[in-house]
This record gives structure tokens, sequence and C-alpha cells, in this order.
């Protein structure tokens, strides 16, 4: 990899990718502080003040970190990811990236102006017939289609790149900025329609009735690749900056690119996985996507060996000795390593409570209830979250010409285990009451003293405890944030990229031949969704009307 | 692409077990019948009162099917009708239920019972209700403001006593 020729990131693109960030952080804030709220009024012990819905706040926490935060963070960090090791971006790229940038902020202001308007508290997968005011649909059609100004950007770049190094690897990280933007860009695909030939048109007016079943298809299609989208940059920092960070090698080349391309397959003909419960859909539909849902352990398993691999060999080579010696050479006091290991760590409950909600029949113990948000506040909130700290902690020095000072860097240790421990909590409560039965997106509520429901009170109050403390853990890493852009020491921080174990086999050229990756991608599809859509189309009942419960 | 030997070792470990547990969870789905709700039958959602089962909600005993008892459930903001259901412990139930306005819930705690209701969509779940006590029903789809109020009770008795 010829990444040596651009150690720094280009003033202009660091100026792009830091607005990124601003709204990232930003929205860390305010979702944070609803996440705060939340917990406080399922304990039974608070209540919300004059006129302000529990729903309405929970909306606002979903769109604000579901769909804000990780959108903004992510391209922002691609952004400065493809700058680095691809060179900069030509003038056309950059303007692309901005314009971008200010329509998906339009977007997000419309949206939560709507939300803040309570005429939109439809939660953050707005789900039909409960029908929103149109400008909150615009809104998010805005947020998309500015993230493909970006990524199209992006994708521009490494085109530029490959032309003008032919037969080349392409850099590893740039590669994998392309397979994550390709898969948003065929994922967003479903939720733009769902949006612009339904949703939008019928909040306007234009059209009477929707089919409820499409378009959570629709939705779902988009929202299972979405958490990959998530996850996807975090895997990038864990198989390039990681080993780097701790002074090693990168196992391989060639498994990375393989483990991104199996995610990228696997990504979309899985949607049905969300739909288990659901009527309209036959068994067979259900069952053909949970097994193609399952593949994604192939490259989990890939990714879990390369991440020992490189830890393994590193500590030897510091001279660790035994089974697990080499574990007590890695730089525990480095919080650019300890903060991502520790979501790594945590991706083991949080893939094994994955398998659980995957499987077909056990879904049905969980579907819906709290364990769900048990399991994706360790999945997104943690295991990406903490990944997303631990790049913010030199990427953000990094961009600001600034350097992350040892008192900064005890901090965010600090900060981790805050929210490791906040996190414990929280989401072990979740899960625990999770099977009991006890349903989430649900404001406090005994339902008439139902037994069953006053035993579900006391892990509501562990909840409020473990969601009290993670809010601590997020003031901390904001203060880290704002330190790291207006008041830490200038200096040089290292936009930290590894480089690939000397040991390491020629990468097949296969793996960058997009045409033939796409083609199968879209052929799963094909086979994943044709037959349950036509099922739909042509068994479809009556479409329905909006309807504004809240 | 050559592979290490010990991730050689790893990766057949790891397929080979997700083979052996889709192989299982198929078998378990397909031979023994332990599906999740998926009935594919339609209502227009505007005429529920009017169309049987959905006219008279309740717990119904019916002869010469694979079960004993038919539950029709009928869900709207922020109700459901019945709103409570004596069944006889020990007695197969199959639940027929749909809703009249927006999307909600149907989960029953402490049971396996567990589905969607969608506006036009009829969803259907055979279950047996084997122990005694009372089970909460709540709407575990956001609907609305209501939402959490959204509740059912089963009491599952024992007729003998
Ligand atoms: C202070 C930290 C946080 C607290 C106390 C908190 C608390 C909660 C609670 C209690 C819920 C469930 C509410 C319900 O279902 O009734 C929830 C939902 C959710 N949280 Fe958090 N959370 C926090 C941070 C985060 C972060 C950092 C993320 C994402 C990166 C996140 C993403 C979500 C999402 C997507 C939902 C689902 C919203 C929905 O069901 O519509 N949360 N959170
Ligand atoms: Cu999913
Ligand atoms: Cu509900």
């Amino acid at each position: 990899m010829n990444n040596s020729t651009f150690l720094c990131v280009d003033k202009r693109d660091a100026r792009l990718a830091m607005a990124h960030m601003y709204v990232a952080f930003a929205a860390l804030a305010i979702g944070g502080l609803m996440g705060l709220l939340q917990v406080f009024v399922r304990s039974g012990r608070f209540e919300l003040p004059a006129n302000i819905g529990y729903y309405q706040v929970l909306t606002v926490h979903g769109v604000m970190l579901g769909l804000v935060l990780t959108t903004f963070f992510i391209l922002g960090f691609q952004a400065a990811a493809v700058s680095r090791t691809s060179g900069t971006f030509t003038a056309k790229q950059r303007l692309a990236s901005w314009i971008g940038f200010w329509i998906m902020l339009l977007g997000t202001v419309m949206s939560a102006t709507m939300i803040l308007l309570n005429e939109a508290t439809v939660l953050y997968t707005f789900y039909a017939p409960l029908q929103a005011h149109w400008i909150f649909y615009l809104g998010l059609t805005f947020i998309v289609v500015g993230s493909w100004f970006v990524i199209f950007a992006q994708l521009a770049k490494y085109a530029q790149w490959r032309k003008e190094n032919k037969g080349e690897m392409s850099p590893l990280l740039t590669y994998m900025v392309v397979a994550n933007s390709l898969m948003w860009f065929v994922a967003t695909l479903g939720v733009a329609a769902e949006v612009l030939l339904q949703l939008l048109p019928w909040s306007l007016g234009f059209i009477e009735r929707v089919d409820v079943a499409i378009t959570r298809t629709l939705f779902w299609y988009f929202g299972h690749a979405l958490v990959y989208f998530w996850l996807l940059p975090a895997y990038m920092a864990w198989y390039v900056v990681i080993p780097k960070v701790i002074g090693g090698k990168i196992f391989s080349d060639s498994l990375a690119r393989l483990s991104f391309i199996l995610f990228l397959l696997f990504s979309i003909p899985v949607g049905i996985h969300h739909q288990l419960t659901e009527p309209g859909i036959t068994e067979f539909w259900k069952f053909v996507q949970v097994i193609l849902t399952f593949m994604v352990i192939i490259p989990s398993l890939m990714t879990a060996f390369s991440m020992f691999a490189t830890f393994e060999l590193r500590g030897r080579e510091l001279g660790g000795k035994g089974l697990f010696g080499w574990l007590h050479k890695l730089p525990w006091g480095d919080a650019r390593f300890v903060v991502p290991f520790i979501g790594m760590a945590a991706f083991i409950p949080a893939g094994a409570g994955g398998i659980i909600n995957a499987s077909y029949q056990m879904n049905q113990v969980i579907h819906n209830t709290i364990w769900v948000t048990g399991h994706f506040h360790l999945t997104v909130a943690t295991t990406v979250l903490l990944t997303f700290f631990g790049i913010a902690y030199w990427l953000i020095p990094h961009l600001t010409g600034r350097i992350l000072t040892p008192q900064m860097n005890k901090l965010a240790i600090i900060q981790a285990f805050t929210w490791t421990f906040g996190m414990t909590i929280m989401s072990g409560a979740m899960h625990w009451v999770g099977l009991l039965g006890a349903p989430r997106r649900s404001s406090y509520s005994t339902y008439g003293d139902a037994e069953q429901a006053l035993e579900w009170i006391p892990y509501q109050i562990a909840q409020a405890v473990g969601g009290t403390i993670l809010f601590l853990g997020i003031i901390l890493v904001l203060i880290i944030f704002v330190n790291l852009c207006w008041f830490a020491p200038k200096g040089d921080e290292e936009f930290p990229v590894g480089a690939i174990d000397k040991d390491a086999e020629k990468t097949p050229k296969i793996l960058e031949n997009w045409k033939v990756w796409i083609t199968v991608l879209v052929a799963l599809i094909l086979v994943a969704y044709t037959v349950p859509i036509m099922d739909i189309i042509n068994g479809g009942p009556l479409g329905s009307k909006g309807f504004k419960f809240w | 692409m050559h592979l290490h030997r010990y991730e050689k070792w790893w990766l057949t470990f790891g397929i080979g077990s997700l083979v052996l547990f889709l192989v299982i969870v198929g078998i378990s789905a397909f031979h023994q019948g332990h599906q999740p709700p998926s009935s594919v039958k339609t209502i227009n959602y505007e005429q529920v009162d009017k169309v049987a089962p959905f006219n008279e909600p309740g717990l119904k005993k019916v002869e010469g099917k694979d079960w004993d008892y038919e539950l029709v459930v009928v869900a709207s903001a922020f109700m459901y009708m019945p709103t409570e259901v004596e069944i006889p412990v020990g007695s197969t139930v199959k639940i027929i239920a749909t809703t009249k306005d927006v999307v909600h819930g149907y989960g029953v705690a402490g049971t396996n019972i567990n589905m969607m209701l969608e506006p036009g969509y009829v969803s259907e779940y055979v279950t047996t209700m084997d122990k005694t006590g009372e089970y909460l029903v709540v709407c575990n789809e956001y609907c609305g403001t209501g939402h959490h109020t959204m509740k059912m009770m089963y009491k599952v008795v024992d007729v003998n006593e």
C-alpha cells in the first residue's frame, strides 16, 4: 500500500470532515440527553414537564443517535480516510461533498423541526400508517440524497486513483470505504422508494392510501444494511488503524477485503429477519432470509481471527510468552487502542444476542421486547460507538492540528470504563426484563397493576441507574471532543494506517472487480425479495389511510 | 487465496457449527411445525367489525379442528377486544387477530405468543396454554400516545377445581 505519500489529510478535506464531526457530536449531546429523560420516565419516578410527550422524546433520541450521529460521523470519517489513503479530493469532488453535507444538514433541520413541533412523533422507523408531516419525510429524503453526493465524491476519488495507478491494488482503507458506500447506496434505494413513491405523496394528499406491508418491507430492505453501515467503519478501524496503533501489521490484506465483500453481499437480502412475526410473508421466504442472515457469521469469524492474530503476533514480537502472555504486552494505556478494544469485547455478547434474535423461532421470544433495545445498545451504542470514540481521539486532533494530551488520553480511558459500567447495568437489565416480556418503545406503565408488569419495575429502575452513568459518559466524551476541537495544544497527531504483514499473500485481483460483486449482490437481492414483494402486491389488501394518534 | 492453517481450522469449525445450527432450526420449523405467525389472509381493515369472525370477538369452542378454541381479537388504538378471556388450562387455542387502524403488537408476557397486527392482514397463531395463571398481553409496537396503556388479560384456569 503506498500510503507513505499522503501522511496528512489535506487542510481543505480536514475542514470538510470536521463539519461532519460537529454535527455528529451535537447529535450525540441532544440524543444523549433524551436517553437520560427516557430512563427517568421509565423508572416511574419522574414525569416530563408540560406537554412534552415520551414518544416525542424517543423520536428525537432515535433520529439523532440512530440516523444523524451515525451518518454524519461515518461520512466524515470516510472522507478523511479516502483523502488520507488515496490523496486529496479534486475541487469538484470536494464541492460535491460540501453540497451533500449542506443538503443533509438542511434535511436534518427540517425533520428535527417537525419532531419538535410534535408533527412527526412516529419514532425513527416512521412506520405507516402513522402519518407524519410531509416536511419530516422530505427532510429524511434530503438526508439520504445528501449522503449520495458525499459518497459519490468518495467513489469518484477511488475511480480516479484506479485510473492513475493502473494494475495496482487500491489502498485498503479506501477499498473498505468503497464497499461500505456501495452498500449504503443500494440499501438507501429501498428507503428512497418507500419515502418518495409512498409516504411523501401520501402525506401530501396526492395518494390516499399506502400498502403497509410494502412500506415495511422496503424499510427493512434498507434497515438491516443500515446497521452494517454503522458497523463497517468500526471494522475499518479494527483492520487498518488498530494494527498501526499497537505497532503491528495488518494480518492479511486479502482476508480483510474478502470479509468486506461478504458483508456487502449479505447485508441486504436479509431484511425480512426483522419481519419474522409479521403476516403477509410466508414461512418459506422468511426462512430463506434467515439463512442468508446467518452467512454474516463467516466474515465475523474471519474478523475475529484477524484481530486476535494481529494482537498475538504483536504481543509475541514484544516478548510476550505462553498461551496468553502476549496480552500483557499490548498498549493498555493508549486510549486509541483500549477504547475500541472494549468495543470489540462487547461484540462477543452482542453477537451472541444477535444470533438469538435472528433465530427464526426464537425471535418470537424477544421480538419488540426491551431485550432488542438492550441488544442494540451493545452493538451500535457500545461496539460501534466506542470504536468511533477511539477514532475521534486521533482523527479530530489530526484534522484540527492539535494533539491528544496524556490527560485527555486518561480521561478517554475513564470515559470508556464509565460507558462500559453504565451499559452493563442498563443493557443487562433490558435484556433480562425483555425475556420476561417487557415491551420496548413504551412509556412507564403498570398496565393496571398487572402482576407481571409490576415485576418489571425494579429492572426499569436499574436501567435508570445505568442510563445515568451512561449520560455521565456522554458528558466526558463531549469534554474531550471540545478540548480536541478548540483547546488542546497545537501539534501533529498521526492518522494511523497499518501496513500489510510482509508474509501476507498477494491479494487476488477478483476482489477489486466490483462488476462481479455488484452482479452477485443484485442476484441475491432478486432471489430473496422478488417473490415476497410480488406476493404482497398481488395479494395485498386495501391500502391504509394516514393516522395521527399522538 | 491462502489461509493460515489455524484460520482454516477456525473457519471449518465455525462454518460446520453454522450449518448444523441451520439444519436444526430448519427441521424444527418445517418438520416439527415450529413456525412464526405467517398468515397471508387479508381483510378490509375499515370493515373489520362487520366481517366474521371479527364481528364477534372472544373465545369460542370449536369442534373437529386441530385446536379446541378460537380466540378472536380485534385491536384498535388503544385497546383489545375482548379485554379479558378465561382459557381452560391444557387447551389448544388458535388466536385470530387483526387491527382496525394502525400497526399494533400482540405479545403475551411469559409465553412465546408474539405477533404483529397490521392493517389489512389477519394474524394467526396456534398454541397450547399449559400452565395456569394470569398472563398480561401488551401492545409491543408503538401505535400512538396511549400505546403503553394497551393491554388484555388471559386467565388460564383449571376448570375442574
Ligand atoms: C445516555 C445514553 C443513553 C441512554 C440512557 C439510552 C436509553 C435508551 C432507552 C431507555 C431506550 C428505549 C426506550 C424505549 O424503547 O421506550 C433507547 C432507545 C434507543 N437508543 Fe438509546 N440510550 C443512550 C444512548 C444511545 C446511543 C449512544 C445510541 C446510538 C448510537 C442509542 C440509540 C438508540 C436507538 C436507535 C433507540 C431506539 C429508539 C426506538 O425504539 O425508536 N442510544 N435508548
Ligand atoms: Cu437486521
Ligand atoms: Cu401500541
